[in-house]
């Protein structure tokens, strides 16, 4: 508005002849006629027909086993051990049978899942330290206040790491075991490993600078939650370089779930030896657990699942039934509009003036 | 109040106004606290003042405080950038009106004292005493000056200012200067209210849900999660209500209020920028000076006009006329086809011609040069006949004060033709003819009246003819001439229907020969009946209409009154739009009419005009009642009912449709009573059956009542269209007010809303502008609201599933940015740049301005329409990826059901369904548009990507939790199915439903971009509108009856600037012993100087006209 015109003469105060301003930018008008509505309404039908399809196919192609374990069998005794807090220090195992019908062929992934379990609760997802667990010193020592009440425990001593959600870290352990058909029990080697993001074990998680110390000695002065039996540095008594912040059980819990019904990789079949090599073999299986986890607090379930993957993921027939749906939903749409077009609009009758 | 001359310390005493008027509100200093402290007492931003307030509580806060703070610091930095800008140009204009208002003071040395009444707005009234040298003397309305006012037959006068700046009567009359809101301002702040409503609502619900969830589960959760304090599950749902109130405050978002600003202030610099609006020999384009009401501007159903200098230029232009037969004025080639370009004629053998004069027909002038009596008659007539006063101050240079224009435009033809009038007394009349002078006795003058419509003047030659002058209305004249002219009749009644059908306005001249005794006789009875006590008026009439009889027709005139270019287009066009137009004006009813007619605001085709014009309130309201009867006849029993409803609650008068097309013309006096409360009901009823409303003889604030009239009882928008400062009122009473910024100073530019210098641009103000404006601007906020329901619903739904513990479903970062970064530019794109139809097709297409004044576009049920399709779209949103993310894994098994992959992936699926949405509302993708929702889009991958960037996480681990989520799940197949199959749902039903509509109901909007899309847009048309009715204008349409009195007595003549004995040399003057007598006469005590009587002269006698045997050349 206060803009000085440098111009002068008896046009000084025109307005620029610019497309901008006279507003004439050149523009492209898109209309939704019957020429382009119907046609895109049909092709998109076929096209998420033939997409629904292919996804299906691929789905089926997966397999999967699950198994309930939370009260299966003699897990029942652990399931009721575990109602009662003073015992949370025993130990109790069980074990839960199963078969498999045809090979699982591929890489087999070996999954726990739980049911009813509010990871996504705001205040526990708010419950952690990132910065203690990215290996800062400072935060080792004390911890960010987010992660009360697990923040600290008796005379200011910080919890490593802090936090409701590393709390309440799943600790049940399996042991899968292949019974051949020759009545041999052959353990199913699992993978321990690559079962987290790249970006988490690498950079999100780190152990604090160890500067020639042990873990041990690192963490010192902290303390392990108080659900965990082992501090951190103990929790993979197999491989040392898998302990302290990163640890993929850890990790992997730590990536919380979006909803109360999830399940987390456990471990993956080492093809490398026979009879696993192309996967699982179809017979009989059993898995040992170590049944730690407590669930009837929150009237939750523990599961296992087996299964192998395609590029479209696991088993999950949400998005190509969702595909087919929608492909049918678009045809009957695109009936209606073809029948309005056709009784109303196509003589161009309504459009007169 | 009390006022002494000269007496600084005794006036200042009282603290009266000074001359300055100061509108600015801040100054260097003050502007920041004043300005925030302004800000916050809007209610929007103060909620987010609140809300950051609550975020600050850990125990509520589920969403950061930069979520609100980042939004709230740009908005008020944006909101105070524009204040100081308006403030700085209000300062501006300030300083130059100042300055045209300035008074020259002078210094007299005069103890005066005068005593007053208070500052008021009554321009009709004023009462005061004026002391000097120990004697009273009255003031009166008579005696005082209006600001604004010109001085006219003086230079200069001796004055005292009594009111100045905010006190003068001007002022005061411009009524109260109030903050304009628009009304979908009004609606944005129910809805907004409705919102928070809602807002609370969806709190409370989920704070219950939360209660109930926390008894059922969470109680058996605190294991994991143990309850702060001990907590009871009351408090924690309580917690809960103000977490979600916070989480959900995106229903109200905060860069609403400045994004609409932002539209405004774009869509009001179009209209700064639109060369159509440029009026290039004034060089003056149009000036939106508020900035706030554009898309109000596509909503008026009502525009208040005035008239002078509104629709007219107020210039009139003898055109064409008719003499004896023959029709002058419009030049034929040879091939006998209408030339519209021509050489204006020469005038330079006549010096005392005015230069401004142009005529185009040079057989006219060689007529008169050829000596053609019939002519010379003619010229001399219009030369004779009038009440016009010269002026001349330096020899040769004329100047006529005419009291009507066509009067002026009349003597300034024969003076140009070479029959000079060159002054008057109140006695006699010197004209020079054909450069000589002569001057003839004023023995009468019959003046105009209303039912006259003619007027005449008893002239007695040098030569010592008697003879009777006359011009007036065709048809009166008609009925009084001679049945030897009734060939000449037939002639020119077909001379004076051409003219008339062209839309000029017609005038018939004839005379007749007096014998002197008939005229003694008479001349005593007129004296007999001016002077006698009862029933003069009709006395006279009878004695006028006596002497008026058998007269011999001469010929007839045509005067243009020049409209302003493309006037009766603009109406029409206004009219097509369903715009109803009323004149609102101070003149008479004649002019008003006659203008009426020509601008096609009344037309011939009419069923009737009803014209108003009662002296008492009976009569007014019976006039009303008697037009409403036979504009629907079967509404009497309605308007019988109507006291009783009136009583208590009529509130909004719904429109009704009269049986055909009328027009109504009240007049002021009648209008006074017909704004009095009990009829103004009947008034407004009557005047929204007609088609056009002119009201006359109005003052400004009779104008400024009507406008608060309808918009007290009809909701409906108005505007205002004025240009001087009567018009003030009108123009802040109204929606929107408009000042043409002409000729009649800055008062009505300065209080306007937008400003230009021709009424045609009124068309493309309102049907191109305001049109665009309302529909940018609708489009914005169905859009602006359908995308922040739907971002945030997505809320509610997941709320279901993570025990209504108030987490989010998006990133932090992502909530902080949607509405800033990732969505505010398509929109804004699309507000700025969004047409449905180009100009032209608007133009040609007026219709398509009416769903603007219905409200169609942005209502309440649109609002609700948004809502139930944001609640579609967000359950979409979020059913979708929580289906297909439930129990999924990557591709190598790892996870892609967390949190954040969901959230990563739902923010996503969001941003691609909101740009389509967006897609399908922009039907004008420019370049810009395309590259803002592009951009947008891949603004949004960039940001995203850094900002879960490992870069970004190491720098600061806890506010970028999200790290590696996007290249994590952004690569797996499944997530773009996902996106994929949303965005199709979500559009899915949008697309049907549109489609449908416009197969089956087609809006008028369809059926002109349908009628686009094979044709190209028609060529504007240029044809001129020709008026094919036969209608004759009234004689002198803005003459005043009694003005020939005044002539007579010699009041009004005032003495020239440059005295004629000293700058007016005698040579060169036929003298036949006159003398400037009329001079003399002005300052002689009686009014009446004794004025020599002109010696009998032979020589051409009046006589001679008659008698025309051969035709003239």
């Amino acid at each position: 508005m206060g803009r000085a015109k440098e111009k002068s003469g008896p046009l000084a105060r025109r307005p620029d002849n610019s497309a901008f301003k006279q507003q004439r930018l050149p523009a492209w008008s898109p209309m939704l006629t019957a020429n382009t509505v119907l046609p895109f309404f049909y092709l998109l039908s076929v096209v998420c027909m033939l997409l629904g399809v292919w996804l299906l196919l691929t789905v089926q192609s997966t397999q999967e086993k699950k198994l309930n374990y939370t009260k299966h069998g003699d897990c029942n005794l652990c399931f009721e051990m575990r109602q009662n807090v003073s015992n949370a220090g025993q130990t109790c195992s069980c074990k839960v049978e199963f078969s498999i019908d045809r090979t699982f062929k591929g890489d087999v992934f070996f999954y726990y899942g739980l049911k009813n379990f509010h990871q996504n609760l705001r205040r526990y997802m708010d419950s952690r330290d990132d910065e203690q667990t990215v290996g800062r010193i400072k935060n080792l020592k004390s911890p960010s206040v987010y992660c009360e009440p697990f923040q600290t425990v008796e005379n200011e001593v910080p919890i490593a790491p802090c936090g409701a959600v590393a709390n309440s870290m799943f600790n049940d352990s399996f042991t899968l075991t292949y019974h051949t058909a020759k009545g041999r029990d052959v353990p199913v080697p699992l993978l321990r490993k690559g079962l987290t993001w790249y970006t988490d074990k690498n950079i999100k998680f780190r152990n604090p600078k160890t500067d020639n110390l042990t873990l041990a000695q690192v963490f010192e002065g902290t303390r392990p939650p108080p659900f965990w039996q082992k501090p951190v540095y103990e929790l993979d008594p197999h491989d040392p370089i898998n302990n302290g912040f990163i640890n993929e059980d850890l990790i992997v819990w730590m990536r919380e779930a979006a909803f109360p019904n999830f399940k987390k990789l456990y471990g993956i079949l080492n093809r490398a030896d026979a009879p696993f090599t192309n996967g699982l073999p179809k017979g009989n299986y059993s898995i040992d657990i170590s049944y730690n986890f407590p669930v009837q607090y929150f009237h939750g379930e523990k599961e296992v699942v087996l299964t192998t993957l395609t590029w479209f993921g696991g088993q999950n027939h949400f998005l190509p039934i969702a595909y087919l749906v929608t492909s049918s939903l678009i045809l009957l749409m695109a009936v209606v509009l073809t029948v309005a077009w056709w009784k109303f609009g196509k003589d161009g009758k309504n459009m007169k003036d | 109040r009390k006022l002494r001359a000269n007496d600084r310390e005794y006036n200042r005493s009282f603290k009266y106004a000074t001359n300055a008027i100061k509108t600015s509100k801040y100054n260097f200093f003050t502007f920041l606290p004043l300005n925030l402290f302004e800000q916050f007492q809007r209610i929007a931003n103060a909620y987010f003042l609140v809300l950051l307030v609550l975020q600050i509580i850990p125990e509520i806060s589920s969403l950061s405080w930069f979520t609100t703070v980042v939004p709230l610091v740009l908005v008020l930095t944006v909101t105070a950038a524009k204040d100081a800008t308006d403030d700085i140009v209000s300062t501006f204009h300030n300083i130059s009106f100042w300055i045209c208002v300035r008074f020259q003071v002078w210094w007299c040395l005069v103890r005066l004292r005068v005593r007053c009444e208070p500052p008021n707005n009554r321009l009709d009234r004023f009462i005061g005493t004026l002391t000097y040298g120990g004697q009273k003397y009255p003031l009166d309305n008579e005696k005082i000056l209006l600001r604004g006012c010109t001085l006219r037959n003086t230079e200069w006068c001796y004055g005292l200012v009594l009111f100045a700046g905010q006190e003068s009567k001007l002022m005061q009359n411009c009524g109260k200067s109030t903050f304009k809101r628009t009304s979908i301002d009004r609606l944005m702040n129910v809805l907004v209210l409705c919102i928070f409503g809602f807002l609370v609502f969806m709190c409370t619900i989920l704070a219950i849900g939360n209660y109930i969830w926390e008894i059922k589960n969470g109680s058996n959760f605190t294991v994991f999660l143990p309850r702060e304090k001990d907590n009871k599950e009351g408090f924690s749902a309580f917690l809960t209500f103000w977490s979600y109130i916070i989480i959900l405050n995106t229903v109200v978002p905060i860069s609403l209020y400045v994004s609409v600003e932002i539209i405004r202030l774009g869509n009001s610099f179009y209209i700064d920028w639109d060369r159509k609006m440029y009026h290039s020999r004034s060089d003056t384009p149009a000036e939106a000076r508020t900035t706030t009401l554009n898309e109000e501007l596509g909503q008026i159903k009502y525009v208040f006009s005035d008239k002078t200098g509104t629709l007219t230029q107020n210039i009139m232009i003898f055109n064409k006329c008719s003499i004896n037969g023959k029709s002058y004025g419009d030049v034929y080639d040879y091939t006998g086809q209408r030339h519209d370009v021509s050489e204006p004629v020469d005038f330079s053998f006549n010096p005392l011609a005015d230069g401004r004069f142009i005529f185009y027909d040079h057989s006219l002038v060689e007529a008169v040069k050829l000596e053609n009596l019939e002519v010379h008659a003619f010229f001399r007539l219009l030369a004779l006949c009038h009440t016009v006063m010269a002026e001349e101050k330096k020899e040769g240079e004329l100047f006529y004060q005419a009291q009507s224009p066509d009067e002026g435009a009349l003597v300034t033809a024969a003076r140009n033709f070479g029959f000079v009038f060159r002054s008057r007394t109140p006695d006699s009349i010197s004209i020079v003819e054909m450069g000589n002078e002569r001057s003839y006795e004023l023995l009468a003058i019959l003046d105009f009246n209303n039912v006259r419509k003619r007027m005449s003047v008893i002239v007695r030659s040098p030569e010592g003819k008697l003879s009777l002058l006359c011009k007036g209305a065709d048809t009166i004249i008609y009925e009084r001439l001679h049945q030897s002219c009734s060939k000449l009749m037939d002639v020119t009644t077909e001379h004076l229907n051409e003219f008339a059908g062209e839309g000029l306005r017609t005038l018939a001249l004839a005379y007749k020969d007096l014998d002197e005794e008939y005229f003694r006789q008479w001349k005593q009875r007129h004296h007999e009946a001016s002077i006698s006590l009862e029933d003069k008026e009709s006395q006279l009439d009878e004695l006028y209409e006596e002497i008026e009889k058998d007269l011999l027709l001469l010929g007839a005139t045509a005067i243009e009154d020049k409209l302003q270019d493309g006037v009766p287009q603009t109406i029409e066009q206004l009219a097509k739009a369903d715009i109803k137009i009323w004149v609102l004006t101070g003149d008479k009813q004649e002019t008003a009419e006659n203008i009426g007619y020509s601008c096609n605001l009344l037309q011939e085709e009419m069923n009737d005009v009803f014209i108003v014009s009662g002296h008492s309130p009976e009569e007014v309201r019976q006039e009303l009642r008697n037009a409403q009867n036979s504009m629907k006849p079967d509404a009497t029993v309605n308007s019988l009912l109507f006291p009783e409803e009136m009583g208590k609650s009529v509130n909004v008068i719904k429109d009704e449709v009269a049986d055909g097309e009328y027009g109504l013309v009240i007049n002021g006096h009648s209008l006074a009573y017909a704004l009095e409360s009990s009829m103004e009901l009947d008034f407004l009823r009557t005047a929204c059956l007609c088609k056009a409303v002119i009201c006359c003889r109005v003052t400004p604030l009779q104008k400024a009542q009507v406008v608060e009239l309808v918009k007290k009882y009809k909701k409906a928008v108005t505007l205002a269209i004025g240009d001087g400062a009567n018009d003030v009122s009108m123009i802040k009473a109204a929606h929107i007010g408009v000042g043409i910024s002409g000729q009649e100073g800055m008062q009505a530019v300065l209080s306007s809303d937008y400003s230009f210098a021709q009424f045609r641009f009124l068309q493309r103000l309102l049907l191109v502008h305001g049109r665009w404006s309302y529909l940018r601007m609708c489009k914005f906020l169905r859009y602006f609201f359908y995308k922040n329901f739907t971002f945030t619903f997505v809320h509610i739904w997941f709320a279901f599933f993570c025990g209504f513990s108030a987490q989010t479903v998006y990133d932090e970062g992502f909530i902080t940015l949607y509405n800033l970064m990732y969505t505010a530019l398509p929109v804004l794109g699309m507000s700025l740049f969004d047409q449905d139809v180009n100009d032209v097709w608007s133009f040609q297409h007026p219709q398509l301005y009416i769903p603007g004044q219905l409200n169609l576009y942005f209502s309440k049920k649109a609002f609700f329409k948004c809502a139930v399709h944001s609640c579609y779209s967000s359950l979409v949103l979020f059913l979708i990826p929580y289906g297909a993310l439930q129990d999924t894994v990557r591709d190598d098994g790892r996870d892609l059901a967390d949190y954040q992959s969901f959230a990563l992936l739902t923010q996503t699926c969001l941003l691609f369904a909101v740009t389509i949405q967006l897609g399908l509302e922009m039907s004008y993708w420019t370049a810009v548009n395309t590259f803002f929702v592009l951009g947008s889009l891949a603004m949004y991958f960039a940001v995203t990507f850094t900002m879960y960037s490992n870069g970004m996480f190491l720098v600061v681990p806890s506010a970028f939790p999200f790290i590696g989520t996007a290249r994590n799940s952004l690569n797996q197949p499944n997530v773009w199915l996902t996106i994929v199959l949303t965005s199709i749902l979500c559009v899915l039903p949008v697309v049907t439903y549109r489609f449908l509509l416009i197969q089956l109901c087609p809006t008028i909007n369809d059926k002109v971009q349908h009628a686009r899309s094979p044709t190209p847009p028609p060529p504007p048309r240029r044809a001129r509108i020709r008026r094919t009715s036969s209608r004759r204008s009234g004689y002198a349409f803005s003459h005043a009856q009694g003005y020939g009195d005044l002539v007579t007595s010699g009041r009004f003549l005032r003495r020239p600037a440059v005295s004629w004995s000293s700058g007016f040399p005698q040579v060169g003057r036929t003298t036949t012993g006159f003398s400037p007598m009329g001079r003399s006469a002005g300052y002689s005590p009686t009014g009446r100087p004794q004025n020599p009587k002109v010696a009998d002269v032979e020589g051409t006698s009046l006589q001679m006209y008659r008698t025309m045997t051969d035709p003239p050349l």
